[in-house]
């Protein structure tokens, strides 16, 4: 029997030559990522470490530091990467959020093993990468003795087919996979099919970080020729990637065909069986609208938003905040001018950070306000007020109905 | 090793998310602040309700979303175990990892109600509501994870191996130390 992404990526790590759902593996972790959360308390130090060549450590939630605690763990982190030789140190002004940074500097490579403590660390799962959110205190072991187990899952597989359209981004396809297919947890989503070859890695990165909106366990990318070349114009080779073997065994084949795909949204709560059509929201009308995020903050994100807003105005009553998803991102897109169409329309850009995505500083919602956001996550309450709602869309249509001061459907309002 | 946990059960229904047990701002909190808003929406007042030994007893999809130690949060008020009829595996990952014993029983909300008192056997795999008197069993975890649990999760494991200071052994039992070595996950 042949084995799907996530069981051959196992299966390798543990020279097994197969794994199935349900076997409990220990495996060796390639890289494992430290967020500034995990030194804002009390951090210990550990005695020693596994291999400080397989570290990183990224200042993202928090800073600049919004509060003293956070301050505190900025020196304890500055501290720990000294004592310890961590070369991958990407402290405020070379930081980004930790799935950006990861991106950016061949952190997460094809048919490899990446923890962070960041949920959202699916993400890599788009460079066909097994990547998993784990909790601080398995990642601080991981730290020290270079290992973890997963226990795995039956394997349910997207088969994309077709071409979207122009105006569909990674986004709306995953609001509406999350829309038709609700929750999987307890499951590893595979994405794959001939529809992929016109998929930007951008888009596939969007879907990936949202796996864990709809409580998956890994969520991984077949490996093309897309996926190599963005690989190789930032020089990361010599990786072996995990393709699916063809007789692999999945829970349930899910086809998407991408031409019949429009821009979606998903109303406040969660994205699970929560969505619809754009344009079939009628009026809804919005105090704030959000684009950043390790979902949605990519320069991609950024330029589709300028084209939208390049000569207009965000409407009178209407916040709109862009947070790159890194240093990198922000000095790119101030170089090609989508900062200054940006701010030009209104936008107030940020620092880059998680900051307004998780609800803890730059860009909280008060009570009773409305929120369209780009970013990860829709819970009440994630954002602010617990009497907020958050509607959540793609970078373009949040553009477009920050515009009009209404949740809108992005082909009505370019041109 | 033997790892029971018996006590009154809280009984909570389906999808109920990290941030419903640990919203963002208690981030900026002391853990023993940061646990008295543990369902500061979904049950208010419940942190003044709960007692040390009391079970928490979820539906479908507990604990989907955020890293953040949540589990660990649990602990700091004393709560026993966790028992749902569905994990989201991270969510489960960070009991075991705090030590705090987690149950799977697939009907959970129509055998138990709030109040009720149950006792859930990790090691035998099965479950008794010592209210009612019914019973059932459920497939094992591996030896590997109820060790974790056996251990008190994965930090004073880290202790035993040597990576973390010998006089911490006993401090990080205690659960407000605990959550505070690692910090904080998102």
């Amino acid at each position: 029997m042949g084995m799907t992404i996530i069981e051959k990526i196992l299966a390798r790590k543990v020279s097994c030559e197969a794994v199935s759902p349900g076997d409990t593996v220990v495996v060796d972790v390639d890289m494992t990522v430290l967020i500034d959360l995990q030194f804002a308390t009390m951090w210990i130090q550990p005695n020693r470490i596994h291999d400080p060549d397989k570290l990183a450590v990224v200042m993202d939630h928090a800073v600049p530091a919004p509060t003293i605690k956070d301050a505190a763990g900025g020196r304890q982190a500055r501290k720990f990467v000294a004592d310890f030789g961590i070369e991958r140190f990407y402290d405020v002004g070379r930081h980004g959020i930790c799935h950006q940074v990861v991106a950016e500097n061949g952190l997460a490579r094809p048919g490899e093993v990446l923890a962070c403590a960041d949920s959202h660390t699916c993400a890599a799962g788009a460079y066909n990468t097994a990547a998993r959110g784990l909790g601080p205190a398995e990642i601080y072991s991981i730290m020290c003795t270079g290992t973890t187990w997963f226990q795995v899952a039956p394997t349910v597989r997207y088969e994309f087919d077709g071409a979207k359209a122009d105006a569909v981004s990674g986004k709306d396809i995953f609001l509406h996979i999350a829309n038709e297919y609700g929750d999987a947890p307890n499951l590893n989503l595979e994405f794959g099919g001939p529809g992929l070859a016109g998929l930007p890695m951008h888009d596939r990165r969007t879907i990936a970080t949202q796996c864990a909106e709809v409580s998956a366990d890994f969520g991984t990318f077949e490996p093309d020729d897309v996926l190599e070349s963005f690989l190789a114009k930032r020089g990361i080779t010599g990786y072996e990637a995990a393709a699916p073997d063809s007789d692999a065994a999945y829970q349930e084949v899910r086809p998407v065909d991408l031409s019949k795909l429009e821009p979606y949204v998903a109303r406040p709560g969660t994205v699970s069986r929560n969505g619809l059509p754009v344009s079939r929201l009628d009026g809804q009308k919005v105090d704030q609208a959000f684009i950043g995020s390790c979902a949605n903050g990519q320069l991609e994100d950024l330029q589709i938003a300028a084209e939208v807003l390049r000569g207009k105005t965000v409407a009178p009553g209407v916040r709109l905040l862009v947070t790159p998803a890194s240093q990198a991102v922000y000095r790119e897109a101030m170089r090609l001018g989508y900062l200054q169409d940006l701010a030009d329309a209104g936008a107030v850009i940020t620092n880059s950070t998680c900051g307004a995505c998780f609800g803890y500083h730059m860009g909280v919602l008060g009570p009773n306000e409305v929120c369209i956001t780009s970013s990860t996550r829709n819970f009440t309450g994630r954002m602010g007020s617990t009497e907020a709602e958050i509607f959540m869309a793609s970078p373009a249509t949040v553009a477009a109905s920050a515009i009009t001061g209404y949740i809108t459907d992005p082909r009505y309002v370019t041109a | 090793m033997s790892i029971v946990f018996s006590g009154k059960v809280w009984v909570f229904g389906d999808n109920l998310n990290t941030d419903d047990m640990y919203p963002g701002f208690a981030l900026k909190m002391d853990p023993a602040e940061a646990a008295k808003h543990i369902f500061y929406e979904v049950r208010p007042g419940w942190t003044d309700q709960v007692s040390p030994g009391d079970i928490v007893l979820a539906g479908k999809n507990f604990g989907l979303g955020s890293s953040r130690p949540v589990a660990a949060l649990f602990t700091v008020l004393g709560v026993a175990g966790l028992v749902a009829e569905e994990f989201n595996s991270l969510f489960f990952r960070n009991a075991v990892n705090t030590g705090l014993p987690a149950m799977t029983i697939p009907d959970d909300t129509r055998v138990f109600h709030e109040g009720d008192t149950g006792t859930f056997d990790l090691n035998a795999g099965t479950w008794r509501n010592d209210t009612t008197g019914a019973s059932g069993s459920v497939p094992k975890l591996p030896d590997l994870i109820l060790d974790i649990i056996e251990s008190g999760g994965v930090l004073p494991r880290l202790v035993a191996q040597g990576y973390l200071p010998d006089e911490l052994g006993d401090v990080l039992r205690s659960p407000t130390v605990a959550i505070r070595v690692a910090g904080s996950g998102a």
